[in-house]
C-alpha cells in the first residue's frame, strides 16, 4: 500500500504532454495545442498549426485582383464580407478611384450584419464550450434571420463575394431594408436574453473571471487585437481610429475593458452587439440612390508598388499587402490575419491555468482556424 | 504626428536612413546590419514609439529578400513602414525583432517557413505551417516549383 502512494507522488511531480486536437471539439477546427501538464495545471501551450494550409497567398499570385476576392471569403469565413472589402478598398485607394455612397453604405451595413452573426456564433460556441448548450440554440435562433437577409441579396449565406473592385456585385433585393429594419426591432428584443441566460450564470462566472490575464503592454506586443485586445484597453479599433467605407458618418463606441481577463473579453463581444445594431439604425433608413458601382476596365492593374490596407474584421484587424509590378496579377499578396496574432498569446495566457481553463481561454479568444493557416 | 513631421524626426535622429514617401506609409530602408538597431530606436524613442507591429510580410525579389514591418504607435496613432533587403538569395539572414516586438515571433516563423528567410536570435526558427520533417523548398520563392498546383 505504501509503495502506491510513492509512485502516485512520483506520477504528480512529472511533466505530462498530451495532445488537444487537431480534432478536439473546443479548437473550433483543426489545431493542435500541445500542452504540457503537471497534474491538472498547464506549464506551457505550444500550438501546432498548418493542418488546414491551403497555400492561399501563393494562389493569390496567379489570380488576378477580382479573382482573388473569392479566396478571401476563405480565410475567416464568418467575416467573408469585411474580407472582401478588405480587398476592394485596396485596389480602389491604388487607382484612385471615389466609390458611390451608396455603395460604401451598403458595405457598412453588411459588414455590421457579418460581425452581429459571427458574435452570435462565438457567444453560443463559447457557452457550449463551458457546458451551457441552450445558448447555441439560442444563438443559431439569432444567427438565422441575418443569412436569410444576407441570402436574398448576395445569393450566399456564408461565403458572399458581394463585393468587387468599384462598388458591389449587385444591388439590393428590394425587400432589404424592411427585413433589416424589421430584425432590429426583433434582436433589439432578443439581445438582453443573452445577459440573463448566461452573462449573470453562476457557473460561467466561476470559470471566466479572473481567468488568463493579459495587460495593456502584452496586448499590444502580442498584437493581439479586436475585442480581445480592447478588453485589455488596447484602443485597436479600425473602424474609429482610421475609418473607411462610411463609418466616418456614424456615432459608436469603441467597447474597452481595461481588466482583460476572459470574462472581460467576452464582455466585450455581447457589448460589441449593441453597437452594431447603433451603426445599422444610423445607416438604414439613409442609403443614398445612385449606382451601385463604378464601371472599372475588365483588367485591373495596380501601379507598380506596394499597399497596404487594414479594416477590422470580427476578430480583429485584417489587413491585406499587395506588392504590385504593373501587371494583372498581383506579384505578392499578404493576409495579415488577426487570429494568427491572437493565437500566439496563448501560451502566455494559460501558463499556471488548470486544462479546463485553456478550454475557456481559447474560446474566450474566438479562433477561426482557416484564417490562421490561410 | 504626421508624415512630414516624421520624416524630419527620423532624419535628425539618423540620416543615414534612406527615407521615401508610399502611397499611404512613410517607409524607411534600412541594411541588414542596421535592422535591429533601427527598430529598436522605433520603439523606445519617446516621440516615435512605435510599439505596435500589425504586419510583417517576407518577400522574394527574386535578386534578393525584403522583409517589411508594418509599425503604429499606440500612443500618438501614427503609422511607418520599415523595409529591409537581404545581401543575397540564397542564404538570406536577418536580425529577429522578436525581442522588440513579441508577435514577431510567429510572424518570422512564418517567412522562415514560405519564404525562406532564417532570424538569427530568434528562440524557436522552425516551420510554422508545413512539416519539418519532409518539406522541401519554400512554396513563395518565385523559383519553387510543385507538379501538384492545381492553379495555372
Amino acid at each position: 500500500m505504501e509503495d502506491l502512494f510513492i509512485i502516485s507522488d512520483a506520477i504528480q511531480e512529472e511533466e505530462y504532454i498530451i495532445n488537444m486536437g487537431p480534432q478536439h471539439p473546443s479548437t473550433h477546427g483543426v489545431l493542435r495545442f500541445k500542452v504540457s501538464l503537471k497534474g491538472e495545471t498547464v506549464l506551457g501551450v505550444e500550438p501546432h498549426c498548418g493542418y488546414i494550409h491551403r497555400g492561399i497567398e501563393k494562389m493569390c499570385e496567379r489570380l488576378t485582383y477580382q479573382q482573388v476576392i473569392h479566396l478571401t471569403d476563405r480565410l475567416d469565413y464568418l467575416s467573408a464580407h469585411i474580407n472582401n472589402e478588405a480587398v476592394c478598398l485596396l485596389v480602389e485607394n491604388a487607382l484612385q478611384i471615389e466609390v458611390p455612397e451608396r455603395v460604401k453604405y451598403i458595405r457598412t451595413i453588411l459588414s455590421e450584419l457579418s460581425r452581429l452573426a459571427s458574435h452570435q456564433l462565438w457567444w453560443c460556441a463559447f457557452g457550449m464550450d463551458l457546458g451551457a448548450l441552450t445558448t447555441y440554440f439560442y444563438g443559431l435562433r439569432d444567427r438565422e434571420p441575418i443569412l436569410d437577409i444576407f441570402e436574398e441579396t448576395t445569393g450566399a449565406r456564408l461565403l458572399q463575394s458581394f463585393n468587387c473592385p468599384g462598388g458591389l456585385m449587385n444591388d439590393i433585393h428590394p425587400n432589404f431594408i424592411k427585413r433589416v429594419k424589421d430584425y432590429i426591432v426583433y434582436f433589439r428584443k432578443k439581445l438582453p436574453e443573452y445577459d440573463e441566460l448566461l452573462t449573470g450564470n453562476v457557473i460561467l462566472q466561476e470559470r471566466t473571471n479572473d481567468i488568463g490575464f493579459l495587460t495593456l503592454e502584452d496586448a499590444i506586443s502580442y498584437g493581439v487585437t479586436g475585442p480581445s485586445g480592447r478588453a485589455s484597453g488596447f484602443a485597436c479599433d479600425v473602424r474609429k481610429h482610421h475609418p473607411y467605407s462610411a463609418y466616418d458618418k456614424v456615432e459608436f463606441k469603441e467597447i474597452l475593458f481595461d481588466k482583460g481577463d476572459t470574462f472581460h473579453r467576452y464582455k466585450a463581444r455581447v457589448e460589441e452587439m449593441w453597437e452594431s445594431l447603433k451603426i445599422i439604425e444610423q445607416l438604414i433608413d439613409n442609403i443614398p440612390e445612385g449606382d451601385f458601382v463604378v464601371k472599372m476596365k475588365p483588367i485591373i492593374r495596380l501601379p507598380e508598388g506596394e499597399y497596404y490596407q487594414r479594416v477590422e474584421a470580427c476578430r480583429g484587424e485584417f489587413g491585406v499587402y499587395v506588392l504590385s509590378t504593373g501587371d494583372k496579377y498581383p506579384y505578392r499578396v499578404k493576409f495579415r490575419s488577426p487570429n494568427f496574432s491572437n493565437l500566439s498569446a496563448i501560451n502566455l495566457l494559460s501558463a499556471g491555468h488548470k486544462i479546463a481553463d485553456l478550454v475557456a481561454i481559447s474560446g474566450s479568444l474566438d479562433l477561426v482556424i482557416p484564417d490562421i493557416d490561410r | 504626428m504626421n508624415n512630414e513631421q516624421l520624416k524630419e524626426k527620423i532624419r535628425s535622429i539618423d540620416s543615414n536612413i534612406e527615407i521615401t514617401d508610399g502611397p499611404q506609409y512613410v517607409t524607411l530602408s534600412v541594411s541588414p546590419a542596421d535592422l535591429h538597431k533601427t527598430a529598436l530606436m522605433l520603439k523606445t524613442q519617446a516621440d516615435l514609439s512605435f510599439d505596435y507591429l500589425f504586419c510583417l510580410t517576407g518577400n522574394d525579389l527574386t535578386d534578393a529578400c525584403s522583409v517589411v514591418y508594418h509599425l503604429e504607435s499606440f500612443k500618438h496613432r501614427h503609422c511607418i513602414v520599415l523595409t529591409v533587403k537581404t545581401a543575397n538569395r540564397e542564404n538570406a539572414v536577418l536580425d529577429s525583432v522578436c525581442d522588440i516586438w513579441i508577435t514577431a515571433d510567429f510572424h518570422e516563423r512564418e517567412v522562415y517557413d514560405l519564404v525562406g528567410i532564417t532570424f538569427t536570435n530568434h528562440p524557436d526558427m522552425r516551420r510554422i505551417f508545413l512539416n519539418e520533417e519532409d518539406w522541401v523548398g519554400y512554396p513563395l520563392r518565385k523559383d519553387y516549383t510543385d507538379n501538384n498546383i492545381v492553379l495555372r
